[in-house]
């Protein structure tokens, strides 16, 4: 294996987190944090210093080939987390490493579990940096540093598509770069503009920046204990649009952008989205209203809650673990579903889940005519084996990891219902899950074996689990 | 420029690595999704499965955008009707490859008809090059600049030459004519020479000189001139069929090796005057019985080619007099195939991707840059281009000398009103002259860009 390549592609990782530290830093000037800012300052230059020495030495070969991708990417990760949860446990606002490294990877990889017990107790600069790294996780570090990185050639492609999420990531535009470029000006220009609506909604700057992070990278970490309870209606509506955009394809947006706006809501996987969106909604409404809600104030509720684990974001503004059985179990559903591939959010995709139903569908029809050759289509184009194959075995992996992590997990008192959903919000990369880690409980109490299994099935969802089991595979690293 | 490539064969391939090097975004549509999952891995291009005669499929690559379409799959027809459809979608011009003699005797009616701006015919382009190599039998490699009135010679010096051991300087000095050594290639080592560089025997060495003198300067660095009479081509492909077609119009004496009979009998009625033999060109014995020990020149143009290798290498042990070519259109044995004594090698997607790639520039040229020809050489390590000064510039009206040029780049001619002008220290470039620079720089796409800090 090419190890210098990925010391380079580390460096620059490092660098990169140097320059990220900035504005956490910044924040606690204003705020007149100067110890924490000092931290944030002090880490930022250290990182962009050890970043430049790292990535100072040429490779040999500036060729990627999958393998490279996949340690790299996985790496990069681990060692962003690694660095990143410092200045929580320098600054004291979370003194367990544990604990502080928890919250970080659950930052990075935009689930949004938290273990602190009091939000509103951490400093501004921490709550910043908490919800920036939704931000830097969402569309991914190395696709932001496809863009600068000076390197060409399609082997920078094994390093997205081990980032990037869906059963087959592509290129927007010929090149990686420029595909790199306008996936970040599209997620930028978003997120520039639900900051901009919130501001005008009457939100504060600081709360603005902070939840329109959150919702960019579809993350969920809130600064106020109530979550996004606390602000007005018309502020909620427009997280509630802003989370579903975020969870749509981002060919979509390019697709409009180029003025195809047919090809774009033609999209398959956008219609089932948005059709399992509305569906989801509908019946938890009709629930709530049969249990003697009022019918406007739960369709409000009941259309944020959804978009904001449908895209496993995790924000909340009510607490649905009050809510109905049918309509509990139903949010755990469409946990497992989450959001559209080549979006920022997690889950298991709806492309996989479309494959999945088409193949059910196919093997029956095979069944009845035996000798009939068919084959998947998705967007009027046949679906390559490979990529079948590929989703498949992605769906074994991750029931593996999910029955392997639940047992661990189960070694804690808590209940099943617990357990089950803490796996699945942490696997899907949502957030809250129900009974003590529902929206308005926390991740505190696990015991250290349990936050480690959990940290591992973050970093696996985000990054669609091959990477991790790559790097953690004796072959990769056999000489 | 946004540039659509349909089919991507060796030749696809080839040409669009060539031309992603060199800065522009390419497409490819191709109709096996296991060609393009292979592909994927090695080239950043956009890969989209389906048939390039398809309307959807095309604006699915954005045919609305694109500035040329290059349509080179295997089939011809579907070749033109590619280039037919985009060229009515969109006003993107439209190159197609066409190898059907049949077409190709028509071909300036079939172009003017479809609208294609440009077909090319790599087995007619072949059988161009391997002839004038034939013709110029002691170069490995002849390339021409300023429509013929230079040309760039590709040499080995031979055993005991004068070339041996004399330095680049004395060479000038020795050679008072317009010869000018561009590139010299020991082993795998490629250096832009400067006067201090010493030339060995077995060394490769480009030459730039006009045509005319091409004989005289062989004989005095003691390359073998005789003429060439006979020559025998293994294999009756439809390279071999317009090779023979030209070697005989030039008073050669021929003789193909076909192992398929109707062909064969194709072959010799529309090449009468042509030795047409009937048998495997692998059956040694009968190599010999047709006199292979008294050919002048040996060309193995059958389908495979390990099996051209072998042959060479055979006609090298039997006829070691005799001047060996050798297709080779393999995508990676190239390093290897070069150090066996085969002669000179020719690969037909190599000279379709550089046509291309020429003609590509050339349109460039329209825009802002002004390359009228390129020419990869020493396995795409060096580019040996051809400017036209159409306006005056930076490099203009100031002596060579005191131009800050890049590295390992050399300015070997001067062309100015039909005049060879061999470049000194005190020579100045003036608009409307021809240059010929080689570099090993890739991408040149303007004669401003031969400054270390070319002026925006």
């Amino acid at each position: 294996m090419n190890l210098s390549i990925i010391v380079f592609v580390i460096g620059w990782v490092v660098m990169m987190e140097g320059v990220f530290f900035l504005p956490p830093a910044l924040v606690g000037l204003i705020y007149g944090e100067y110890q924490d800012a000092a931290v944030y300052l002090i880490l930022g230059l250290l990182c962009i210093a050890a970043g430049y020495l790292l990535r100072r030495r040429k490779p040999r070969s500036m060729t990627f080939y999958a393998r490279e991708g996949f340690v790299a990417v996985a790496l990069a990760w681990i060692v962003l987390s690694l660095i990143g949860c410092v200045p929580f446990v320098v600054s004291g606002d979370i003194p367990s490493f544990t604990n502080a490294l928890f919250e970080v990877i659950s930052g990075f990889t935009t689930t949004g579990s938290s273990i602190l017990t009091d939000v509103e107790a951490l400093s501004h600069s921490n709550l910043f940096w908490r919800s920036f790294t939704h931000w830097i996780g969402g569309m991914g570090v190395l696709v932001f540093i496809l863009i600068v990185l000076p390197m060409s050639g399609a082997s920078t492609m094994n390093l997205m598509r081990a980032e990037s999420p869906g059963p087959s990531v592509g290129k927007l535009v010929p090149k990686v770069r420029q595909t790199a470029t306008l996936l970040y000006t599209i997620y930028i220009a978003m997120t520039a503009a639900e900051i901009v609506l919130l501001l005008l909604g009457g939100m504060p700057l600081f709360d603005s920046l902070c939840h329109a992070f959150g919702t960019a990278g579809t993350g969920g970490f809130g600064i106020k204990s109530d979550s996004i309870a606390g602000y007005s209606v018309h502020l909620q509506n427009i997280i509630t649009v802003f989370m579903f955009l975020f969870g749509v394809n981002f060919s979509f947006y390019y697709y409009i952008l180029i003025r195809k706006v047919s090809d774009a809501f033609h999209m398959e996987e956008v219609r089932w989205y948005l059709t399992i969106y509305l569906a989801a909604v509908a019946l938890i409404t009709l629930n709530l209203t049969a249990a003697g809600n009022s019918f406007l104030t739960s369709l409000q509720q009941v259309a944020f809650q959804v978009s904001s684990i449908m895209t496993t974001t995790g924000y909340a503004t009510t607490d649905f673990n009050l809510w109905p059985n049918f309509s509990r179990a139903l949010m755990v559903c469409i946990m497992f579903i989450g959001a559209c591939a080549g979006s920022t959010g997690g889950g298991m995709k709806v492309s996989r889940i479309i494959l999945y139903a088409k193949q059910i569908r196919l093997e029956l029809l095979q069944q009845i005519h035996p000798r009939s050759i068919k084959t998947v289509k998705t967007d009027g184009k046949t679906v390559d084996k490979n990529v079948l194959r590929s989703a498949n075995i992605f769906l074994m992996t991750y029931a593996l990891i999910f029955v392997v992590s639940f047992l661990l997990i189960c070694l804690d008192s808590f209940d099943l219902t617990t357990n089950f959903t803490a796996v699945a919000a942490t696997l899907n990369n949502i957030g809250p899950g129900l009974n003590v880690v529902g929206p308005t409980g926390n991740f505190a109490e696990f015991s250290l074996l349990s936050k480690y299994v959990l940290m591992f099935d973050m970093l696996a969802g985000r990054l669609e689990i091959i990477p991790m089991l790559v790097l953690f595979h004796p072959e990769t690293w056999k000489k | 420029m946004n540039i659509i490539i349909v089919g991507c064969g060796k030749v696809g391939y080839t040409l669009a690595g060539q031309l992603n090097g060199e800065g522009h975004d390419i497409t490819i549509i191709e109709r096996s999704a296991e060609r393009i999952q292979s592909v994927s891995g090695s080239l950043d291009v956009q890969l989209i499965s389906g048939s390039g005669t398809s309307v959807r499929t095309l604006r699915e690559a954005n045919v609305e955008e694109a500035d040329l379409l290059i349509a080179v799959t295997n089939q011809d027809e579907v070749n033109l009707l590619s280039c037919l459809i985009a060229g009515k979608t969109s006003h993107c011009r439209t190159v197609a490859r066409v190898r059907n003699p049949e077409y190709f005797e028509e071909i300036a009616y079939i172009r003017q008809c479809m609208g294609t701006s440009l077909i090319i015919n790599p087995e007619f382009s072949t059988a161009r090059e391997i002839a004038h190599l034939i013709e110029v039998p002691s170069a490995m490699e002849i390339d021409s600049f300023a429509k013929g009135t230079v040309d760039l010679l590709k040499l080995e010096i031979p055993t005991g030459s004068v070339l041996d051991g004399m330095r680049v300087d004395e060479f000038s000095a020795r050679f008072n004519r317009q010869a000018l050594i561009c590139i010299r290639q020991r082993g795998r080592e490629v250096e832009i020479p400067n006067g201090a560089t010493v030339l060995e025997q077995k060394d490769i060495i480009y030459i730039i000189l006009p045509p005319r003198q091409i004989r005289s300067f062989c004989e005095s660095v003691g390359l073998p001139v005789r003429p060439l009479r006979r020559v025998m081509i293994a294999g009756g492909s439809t390279i071999s069929f317009y090779l023979a077609k030209r070697l005989l119009r030039n008073g050669f004496s021929v003789t193909i090796i076909e192992k398929d009979y109707s062909r064969c009998e194709f072959l010799s009625d529309a090449l009468p005057e042509a030795n047409i033999v009937y048998g495997d060109a692998t059956d040694y014995e009968m190599l010999l019985e047709e006199e292979l020990t008294g050919m002048d020149a040996f060309v193995a143009l059958t389908s495979l080619d390990e099996e051209n290798v072998f042959l060479s290498l055979y006609a090298n042990k039997m006829a070691p007099r005799c001047k060996k070519i050798t297709k080779n259109n393999h995508l990676s044995l190239d390093d290897i195939v070069e150090s066996l004594p085969v002669g000179s090698l020719v690969a037909p997607k190599d000279i379709t991707a550089e046509y291309i790639s020429q003609y590509v520039r050339s349109l460039n040229n329209s825009h802002s840059s002004n390359v009228e020809a390129v020419y990869r050489l020493v396995g795409g390590q060096v580019e040996a281009l051809e400017f036209r000064l159409n306006e005056q510039s930076a490099v203009t009206g100031k002596p060579l000398m005191d131009l800050r040029l890049k590295d390992n780049l050399l300015i070997c001619c001067i062309l100015r009103e039909g005049k060879i002008i061999t470049p000194g220290g005190r020579d100045t470039l003036e608009k409307g002259d021809t240059v010929v620079v080689v570099t090993t720089h890739r991408g040149l796409g303007n004669i401003r860009e031969i400054l270390r800090n070319p002026p925006r």
